[in-house]
């Protein structure tokens, strides 16, 4: 037998695109393996098309000041008695279709609820990096400030924020604002999570061999925490934000509920559970009771995804 | 093995010059092991030092290779670190084709000359990005020292060192996951090559495979040594593995050298009790039965090493003075060095 | 106190298949494996990784990890079977019978008890014994094992013991029911060298004294050379050859075994190369056709990729390879 090269590898055809390896993953397998996870998937997708397409999908537009009439207020769903066929789920206190104003406000909880998880994301990941690489002084001072976060609740935290920068900006009630208010606040109560967890895997490939032959090239550690360390640390930043995702859209519909999110003019999940906390008593259930459903189901989904996420992605389970 | 089409940058073989290409003397490296601040206090501890490696001096020919030897905590590992930057001593020079380059004041030289200094690992499952194809990799040196300029020569390059280890060029997309640990140890020696340099550390590189696996890497990297002109400093546990390839050989026990100089005249009369104890444990497969007495006692741990002579407590020759007083090098037959109270004073041969 | 000597081997394996089911297919680790361990013997499992001797000898104790499972065969203690036993009664045999040493000393004991607290729950697990009697049964054993001050160390925890004296404790704690049969899975792989042949010569003596037969399990051929009577060697889930080990390390009748032993650097003439097997041991999913060792073998003719060779007779030693076939034997210079 003839001294051939070595093969590399037993087969010769060239490496699956990337695809085809998704479908073949051992993620899309257990994926298609759990009834319960395809379902979640897909009211998550649905809610998701609803929050891009809601213009178009919305029998109405509950915004639009010229088609909201305050003698449509308060009626009941079309099926119960006194209903109207044109509002499927009733309106509320000023006239607005219910079923439209739902669809608006799963937009603005889904965009709320994004932009606050990556931003937390984004602060949490880049302060877990420069801690757990550089450790030292720095390490220790920005797990103390993370400790000292950890022990006030998410919710006091987003109104102290949101307090403090209202009184530094004026309450000038500029709706822009007051969403950069909101998804600052949301984003700074979460990220300690995303630190804490990559600063632990940091420390872990740092010590690995093919971060020390990075450092033998002379490479910058700046170079290094983003060529090598960061996308080795990133699989349970996903998981992470998936669970936050729906931690987030509750504080949001929390903070608004309690009159500081959005606002009013544009109601999100959570206005609209507040105003129709105000006639719950006197008999219009409507009003609070569909938003409040739809929150629930939208946040039970996302965190039945983010569970199977986390089964899926854990290497012991495997 | 494939002809290279990029230059080569510098003059070739032993003709260069007889200074050795890297020099050590009087290295050291102490690690700071303390408890926290709190733990101390309470405790009433002081702080506790590790030195790792204790005041190691020995030089490396051009084109030649020279391995350290020993037990687990001895300081090899240390000591190839401290060779290539990723350490700074705590005493001691480290000297690199005439220019002193170990320390925070000799960081500029160091820079200068980085891309002729490379290391191997030992593990070939934490030596690979993951996350990098195998061609990026390989590249990363190149890039980095920018030695190539322009994408198409920088893949044609990767493609050359691919197949000089033995693999194909189309490998280059694949990921390291999908290569056995031998195929990874070869994409390591790859990216070592990548940067042309000089002087490669080999720390273990196969200890964690499998003994034909093992085989094929010692040849690869005598063929390259002999191909390049490579100067190497091979680490390893296995006296037998160190045999096939070293021309020089130190002996390290808890920080120190206790034995070194040229290889064959370690290996056919090796001098310090502890190299001769080393040399009995290799197991026989000749099967000749030849009586052996196995090493007494364990390696003392290296924060509290014992006084004097660290091997004392284990030693068959041991008396007085080797308790309190640690040995010089005294030379012997063969250009060997050896620390040892009693060969200095002639109690064994 | 050796029990009195029965007839017949103590550990019989007839034809082991251990397989993966899969969501490719089912993946066969341990394919048609048989050999028998008498009295007092020290067999030698060698091989590779992926050569499946692990799971050999995880599938005689019954530890498989599913999706693995004993798929074919029987395995024999004693004469009567336990492959079929259910969880209980392999339950009671472990410890009991067969005692194990497997690689890892540090994960082996229970960091939260005493050396002395497992070693004392394990003898009165298995042997009628009082506590008192139990002690000082565990005390005699560490001294059996060579560790100093015996009755001072059994009250420390394994963090306190270096590698080498742990891995004595699990010695210890592999015979202290007196077993049969001792399989231990690269018992000093993790151990410094000079602690190996400590090791090793500990294991092989009172191996001896307490009459139990062994399974070494080990891809270091210079410890099977020290320590083994007769070395099975495995490739690709297979016994490529087996037989006394003298013969088997300095008269490889296989091809792989040859390249093997070529491969393992020898103090001696400095050799310019080392004799390497070209390409690696296949995959579990890639096992070639016919003979596993083919595409490999620097002699492999017509019969090798057609027909899986069966263990034929090689001197005094068997080896699966067609080359000693009969036929072509008279054709061999």
């Amino acid at each position: 037998m003839s001294k051939a090269p070595l093969l590399s590898t037993t087969e010769q055809s060239p490496p699956p695109g990337l695809l085809a390896r998704a479908f073949d993953s051992d993620l899309a397998y257990s994926f298609l393996r759990s009834p319960i996870t395809m379902a979640a998937a897909a009211v998550v997708l649905l809610f998701a098309l609803i929050a891009l397409f809601a213009p178009w999908v919305s029998p109405r537009n509950p915004f639009d000041l010229a088609t909201v009439s305050l003698l449509d207020s308060l009626l009941p769903p079309s099926w119960a008695e006194g209903g109207d066929a044109r509002f499927l789920l009733g309106t509320d206190d000023q006239g607005r279709d219910l079923l439209s104003a739902i669809f608006y406000g799963t937009r603005i909880s889904l965009v709320v609820g994004l932009a606050s998880v990556a931003f937390a994301a984004l602060l949490g990941i880049s302060l877990g990096l420069l801690s757990g690489y550089l450790g030292g002084t720095l390490d220790a001072v920005i797990m103390r400030i993370a400790d000292v976060q950890l022990t006030f609740p998410a919710i006091l935290i987003a109104l102290l924020i949101d307090g403090v920068v209202t009184a530094l900006i004026g309450s000038q009630g500029d709706a822009d604002t007051a969403y950069f208010v909101l998804i600052l606040s949301i984003g700074l109560s979460f990220w300690v999570q995303y630190a804490r967890t990559v600063r632990g895997s940091t420390m872990v490939e740092k010590s690995k061999e093919y971060v020390q032959a990075a450092r033998l090239m002379g490479l910058s550690s700046f170079t290094i925490m983003r060529r090598h360390i960061l996308p080795n640390v990133m699989g349970p930043v996903l998981v992470i934000a998936t669970i936050n995702l729906a931690l987030a859209i509750i504080l949001e519909a929390t903070l608004s509920f309690l009159g500081v999110g959005v606002p009013p003019t544009e109601p999100s999940l959570g206005t609209l559970i507040r105003v129709g906390n105000d006639f719950l008593f006197s008999g219009e259930w409507w009003i609070t009771f569909f938003p409040g459903l739809a929150l629930a189901l939208l946040a039970l989904a996302v965190n039945l995804l983010g569970d199977w996420l986390r089964d899926a992605l854990n290497p012991k389970l495997r | 093995m494939a002809e290279l089409q990029v230059p080569r940058q510098r003059a070739k073989a032993a003709s260069a010059s007889d200074r050795p290409l890297v020099e050590v003397s009087g290295l050291a490296k102490s690690f700071d092991v303390s408890p926290p601040w709190l733990t101390r206090v309470l405790r009433g501890q002081g702080r506790l030092r590790l030195a790792a490696v204790d005041g190691i001096s020995f030089a490396i020919p051009q084109g030649r290779t020279f391995s350290l030897v020993g037990e687990s905590g001895c300081g090899k590992s240390t000591v190839a670190r401290l060779l290539v930057g990723l350490y700074e001593p705590s005493a001691g020079e480290v000297i690199f084709d005439g220019q002193p380059v170990a320390g925070r004041r000799n960081r500029a030289r160091l820079q200068a000359v980085r891309h002729r200094l490379q290391m191997v690992f030992q593990d070939p499952y934490a030596s690979l990005n993951p996350r990098m194809r195998v061609a990026d990799i390989v590249a990363e040196p190149i890039r980095a020292h920018r030695l190539i300029e322009g994408e198409a020569p920088i893949r044609r390059r990767v493609g050359e060192l691919l197949e000089q280890v033995r693999l194909s060029p189309g490998d280059g997309v694949r990921f390291p996951h999908e290569f056995s640990g031998g195929q990874r140890q070869r994409i390591s020696i790859a990216r070592a090559l990548a940067s042309e340099p000089d002087f490669i550390v080999c720390d273990e590189p196969t200890s964690a495979l499998d003994v034909s696996v093992q085989a094929q890497i010692l040849n690869l990297l005598k063929e390259l040594q002999r191909e390049y002109a490579l100067t190497y400093l091979f680490i390893s546990h296995d006296l037998a593995v160190v045999f096939h390839v070293s021309d020089y050989l130190g002996v390290m026990y808890l920080g120190r050298l206790v034995e070194w100089g040229p290889a064959e005249s370690i290996f056919t009369a090796p001098k310090h009790p502890y190299t001769r104890m080393l040399l009995d444990a290799i197991p026989d497969l000749e099967m000749s039965g030849r009586p052996r007495a196995p090493v007494a006692g364990e390696v003392p741990s290296p924060i509290d090493p014992p006084s004097g002579c660290h091997f004392h407590p284990r030693c068959p020759h041991a008396f007085d003075r080797c308790r309190i007083e640690a040995p010089q090098p005294t030379p012997g037959s063969g250009g060997v060095l050896v620390r040892c109270h009693a060969f200095a004073e002639g109690k064994i041969a | 106190m050796a029990p009195a000597k029965k007839s017949g081997p103590v550990l019989e394996v007839k034809n082991l298949r251990v397989a993966f089911a899969t969501r490719r297919g089912m993946l066969v680790a341990v394919d048609d494996v048989s050999f028998a361990i008498g009295e007092g013997e020290v067999l030698g499992v060698v091989g590779e990784s992926g050569a499946g001797k692990s799971l050999t000898g995880q599938a005689i104790i019954g530890l498989l990890e599913p999706p693995g499972h004993i798929a074919g065969g029987e395995i024999r203690l004693d004469g009567s079977r336990i492959d079929n036993l259910p969880y209980e009664g392999l339950r009671r045999i472990r410890g009991k019978e067969i005692g194990m040493v497997f690689q890892d000393p540090l994960t082996s004991l229970n960091p939260l008890y005493t050396i002395g607290r497992q070693l004392i729950e394990t003898i009165r697990t298995h042997l009628a014994l009082s506590p008192a009697a139990a002690r000082k049964r565990a005390i005699d054993l560490l001294a059996e094992v060579g560790i100093p001050s015996p009755a001072r160390r059994i009250e420390h925890y394994p963090h306190q013991l270096s590698g080498g004296l742990r891995q004595r404790v699990v010695i210890a704690l592999a015979l202290c029911a007196n077993p049969r049969l001792v399989i231990a899975d690269e018992p000093t792989t993790a151990l410094d060298v000079s602690i190996q042949a400590q090791i090793i010569a500990v294991l092989k003596k009172l191996c001896r004294e307490h009459g139990a037969a062994v399974m070494l399990i080990t891809h270091d051929m210079g410890v099977i050379a020290e320590t083994a009577d007769r070395v099975a060697v495995m490739y690709a889930g297979r016994l490529a050859e087996i037989g006394p080990v003298r013969d088997v390390v300095q008269r490889p009748q296989h091809p792989y075994t040859r390249g093997l032993m070529g491969s393992i650097p020898k103090l001696g003439a400095r050799t310019r190369r080392l004799t390497q097997i070209e390409g690696s041991m296949p995959r579990l999913n890639a096992i070639p056709s016919g003979c596993a060792f083919h595409p490999r073998c620097p002699q492999a003719f017509e019969r090798c990729p057609r027909e899986r060779p069966e263990l034929l007779p090689a001197g005094a030693s068997l080896a699966a390879c067609w080359l000693h076939a009969p036929a072509e034997a008279a054709g061999l210079g």
